[in-house]
């Protein structure tokens, strides 16, 4: 089938970007969207120019580092889906298709469709982790895991951290992804001791990492592609609550040792 | 150079402990003296970049994705070993060190096997504190499984996600060490060049991946963990950017190269559909715990599986290996595939490809179990070929998957090239021949976070390492040769893209470096590969600049290493004049088919140094001793 695709290019940073046309002919509907854009790729090549660059690497759905928005939706139209595992068999012969980067002002633009998300990376350093060095654990079975905290703690776990929940919301909040990494350590006796700790590190450094307010639109839960929930969010601001009225002492730096 | 593998003298079940003690240590109040380079954040480089910051080393790390939390570990599904015995079935440190050594076909050291199954424990415990959610049982204990034929349950496993849990629980470390200022973090850029001075690893060149600006990093030691060259095969099950490149450009600097040759080619992926697959994905060998493989017994057989009746249906692996059955070793099972597709029994619309059903167990389970056991996989394959598995067999043909290859180390993972140690799947030393299910996490792992710490003390608080800085020569050489193969790759301005240019050779690697080898096909290989590279280095178009974000230009450097890599991939089949694990020798089979090796002549690890691209380099030989598990044929009858 032929396609006709509108695709964001910009050239660096701070550059103005605009939507070209590009023509992708000859798509088996057994390609990924990705490997369609392989294809135009190609051609562009060919013809010496500058081909779209994009993000992707394991292309089964588990790295997390594809992503654009496909017809306004990020990683397309599929639920549950990454753009890497969307394919083409879910388009028509003729079809438009209008793809865009992620588009938050925590994920600079850094050159068409590849944006920087580093701030993801911030939120999990501010406390995404329990404080154990290597050596000290106790056996693997010494604490006995209720096998739904288990269990519920892997839904939250199996966050892919793509940026998709970001680029779906209308104030490009990050409260679906920091509240996946809450609840997964919340939920497991390994993470109660920080607990408290945690949720106000973690918040505070998304709050300064440029992410807007969660007002609770759900449109984050609906494009995340490993079906992360929205309950999530509502822990994330019960355990804030907890930890602020509960006063602890909170040495500076103590919690990043 | 002879290589010495400094294994450690007395009884194999104590010369780690013993090596421990006698390693030198650096004091708490000195390791932040010393800086150290970790190149990669997979499960063996963020394991590592850990658990040197909490020691208190100052720790560079680099990657070349967006953030650390993206390596190619984070794919692995199936699960990861650890001799816990928490069954009590039978398992033990010492069952687990027999069972990877004969899995491995006799081509690993012993000494680092027994090590692996000695800290595959602590690796559990470590990870449950992490707050890894692995399976649980509903008394609360840990869940555990059978893996790949193993005839004990010693797998740990979270969901179909398990390497994506372990590299988090790294990952997450790593970042609670770099929010306390003992990590560096340099993401997105990739390592092109090792630094070498006084003959010792002191630095890296790297590219930064967004601005293309050519950098310098100096350090006391170079921590590799770069993971496996399987894409020089075009089609793998692994990552589009993983690559050779960082290990091969240390190769060129002096690290010897082991075992190239041998490549774990997976049984159950999802098969090739046409010219445009950019990747093979990947089905979890769990899957052959309930599914049978079959195809019919008829050549060219075109009725759908379900008109297929059963007697006219051969369940090959069932009638060849009674004792094992579905359950045999990969490369086994790889094997026993492609010779009933040679014999033009294959099925799907290409012949290349069989039938796992699992009808039977659905009848005899129900669906509902079936989906609790592999709902994520069973999605998975649908959405990719569009069919249903729980109405139609999967259809599964084999792809590479895994490298045992990898730079040669000795027992402290240290290189031929002093101050550079290699981690992970990038290393040669613990998988011999074949790798076994849920073994390379446990691998990545041990290195990172158990075995590395203790050896790299050593070194760094034995070796005399002289203050260095970028402005040594040894940086701006680097430096300069590094921007002059990007300048002339830009330069060539060609009509062929790399893309186009690596599927070429990966197909090529693919026919006569693969599943079956003959002399005469490592020969063509041989004869091919030069002229290939050629046509990249007269032919490649890479548009646009390298000051910038650019794809395409990251990638032919890559395809132009892999260019450079095949040969020595054949050359390494070529001289290893027996069959043994994933390496398959058609000349040398068993009457049954079955790999036949040679021990007398071939019971070494080959280590190759490198002369100069073009040049045929030196294959050097570590002998293997087996004084543990007695070499025997392998046998899953
Ligand atoms: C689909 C799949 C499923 C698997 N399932 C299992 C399983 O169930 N159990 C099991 O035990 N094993 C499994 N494996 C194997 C296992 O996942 C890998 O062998 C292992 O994770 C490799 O880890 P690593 O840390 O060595 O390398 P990787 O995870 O590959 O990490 C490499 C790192 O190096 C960086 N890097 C690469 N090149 C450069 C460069 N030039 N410069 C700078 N940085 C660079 C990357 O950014 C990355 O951070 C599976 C593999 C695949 C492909
Ligand atoms: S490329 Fe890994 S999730 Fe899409």
């Amino acid at each position: 089938m032929n396609l006709h695709l509108k695709v964001w290019r910009q050239a660096g940073p701070d550059t103005q970007g605009r939507l070209v046309d590009y023509e992708a002919q000859n798509i088996h509907t057994d390609m990924s969207f990705l490997e369609m854009l392989d294809v135009v790729n190609e051609d562009l090549i060919k013809k010496g120019e500058d081909p779209i660059a994009f993000d992707s690497d394991c292309r089964e759905g588990i790295c997390g580092t594809c992503g654009c928005v496909v017809n306004g939706v990020p990683h397309g139209p599929d639920r549950g889906t990454t753009v890497c595992q969307l394919h083409m068999r879910r388009f028509k012969d003729g079809d438009t298709i209008v793809i865009e980067p992620w588009r938050a002002r925590a994920f600079p633009i850094l050159k068409d469709l590849v944006v920087d998300r580093t701030a993801l990376d911030k939120i999990i350093s501010a406390g995404g982790y329990t404080s154990i060095n290597v050596g000290a654990a106790p056996d693997g079975n010494a604490i006995l895991v209720p096998k739904e905290a288990s269990d519920e703690a892997m839904n939250f776990a199996a966050c892919i951290g793509c940026g998709a929940c970001v680029a779906a919301c209308k104030n490009a909040s990050a409260a679906l992804f920091t509240s996946a990494k809450v609840s997964h350590l919340a939920l497991l006796p390994q993470g109660q001791v920080e607990r408290d700790l945690r949720v106000v590190a973690m918040v505070e450094t998304m709050d300064a990492a440029g992410f807007g307010a969660c007002s609770n639109e759900g449109e984050c839960e609906a494009v995340c592609p490993k079906g992360i929930k929205i309950e999530g969010i509502a822990r994330m601001n019960r355990e804030y609550l907890r930890a602020s009225v509960v006063p602890r002492p909170m040495p500076q730096g103590a919690f990043a040792g | 150079m002879a290589l010495d593998s400094k294994i450690p003298g007395g009884p194999i079940a104590d010369k780690w402990d013993r090596h421990k003690f006698e390693s030198k240590l650096v004091s708490p109040a000195n390791r932040r003296k010393f800086t150290v380079i970790v190149v990669g954040t997979g499960l063996a480089g963020g394991a590592a970049s850990a658990a040197l910051g909490e020691l208190g080393y100052n720790v560079k790390t680099f990657c070349i994705h967006d953030s650390p939390r993206r390596a190619h570990s984070i794919a692995a599904q199936g699960g990861i070993n650890a001799a816990k015995n928490y069954r009590n079935d039978g398992d033990s440190v010492e069952r687990l060190f027999y069972d990877t050594v004969k899995g491995g076909d006799y081509r690993a050291r012993e000494a680092n096997v027994y090590r692996l199954a000695q800290v595959s424990v602590d690796i559990i415990d470590q990870c449950v504190a992490q707050g890894v959610p692995f399976a649980r049982e509903y008394g609360g204990l840990l869940d555990n499984r059978s893996f790949g034929g193993a005839q004990v349950s010693r797998t740990f496993y979270a969901r179909g996600q398990t390497g994506q849990q372990l590299l988090i629980g790294a990952y997450q470390s790593m970042m609670r060490q770099v929010e306390a200022g003992t990590v560096e973090l340099f993401p997105q850029r990739e390592m092109l060049d090792l630094v070498v001075i006084d003959g010792k690893a002191r630095g890296i060149i790297t590219r930064n991946l967004v601005t293309g600006e050519i950098e310098k990093h100096w350090g006391d030691a170079v921590c590799l963990g770069t993971g496996g060259y399987g894409t020089a095969y075009y089609l793998s099950t692994n990552a589009v950017n993983s690559n050779v490149t960082a290990a091969w450009r240390c190769h060129k600097r002096g690290a010897y190269f082991a075992n190239p040759c041998f490549t774990q080619i997976h049984p159950t992926c999802i098969p090739v559909s046409g010219d445009h697959q950019s990747k093979l994905t990947l089905m979890s060998e769990s899957l052959r715990n309930d599914g049978r493989v079959w195809v019919p017994k008829k050549h060219a057989d075109t009725r759908k599986p379900d008109q297929i009746p059963e007697d006219e249906r051969d369940y090959y692996l069932e009638r060849r290996y009674p004792s094992f059955g579905n359950l045999v070793p990969r490369d086994v099972a790889s094997r026993a595939a492609k010779a009933v597709c040679d014999e033009g029994r294959g099925v799907g619309e290409t012949g290349l490809a069989v039938y796992l059903d699992f009808g039977d167990s659905i009848r005899r389970l129900g669906e509902d179990t079936i989906r609790a056991r592999y709902g994520n996989l069973f999605d998975m394959y649908e959405k990719i070929t569009d069919e249903n598995p729980y109405k139609m067999p999967m259809r599964i043909f084999p792809a590479v998957h895994y490298t045992m290859g990898g730079l040669w180390v000795d027992y402290n993972l240290m290189s031929t090239v002093p101050g550079l140690h290699v981690l992970g799947e990038a290393n040669f030393s613990d998988h011999g021949a074949n790798r076994l299910g849920a073994s390379a996490l446990m691998q990545g792992l041990a290195d990172g976070y158990f075995v590395l710490p203790y050896t790299l003390a050593h070194y760094l608080a034995s070796t005399p390492l002289p203050k260095v800085t970028t402005d040594h020569p040894a940086f701006a050489e680097a430096a300069a040769g590094t921007q002059d193969r990007i300048n002339r790759i830009l330069a060539v301005k060609g009509d062929r893209t790399p893309r186009e240019i690596h599927r070429e050779l990966g197909k090529l690697l693919w026919n006569k470096v693969g599943m079956g080898r003959t002399a005469e096909g490592l020969q063509e290989a041989l004869a091919r590969i030069p002229a290939m590279r050629e046509e990249f280095w007269a032919r490649v178009a890479v548009p646009g600049d390298a000051n910038n974000v650019n794809k395409n230009l990251e990638y032919a450097g890559r395809v132009a290493d892999y260019l450079e890599f095949a040969e020595l991939l054949a050359r390494d089949a070529l001289e290893r004049r027996e069959s043994c694990g994933g390496h398959f020798r058609e000349e040398f089979q068993t009457a049954e088919g079955e790999a036949q090796r040679d021990d007398e002549q071939f019971m070494h690890a080959a280590a190759w140094e490198f002369h100069g691209v073009g040049t045929t380099p030196t294959r050097h030989v570590e002998p293997l001793q087996f004084e543990h598990v007695k070499p025997s044929q392998r046998s899953y009858k």
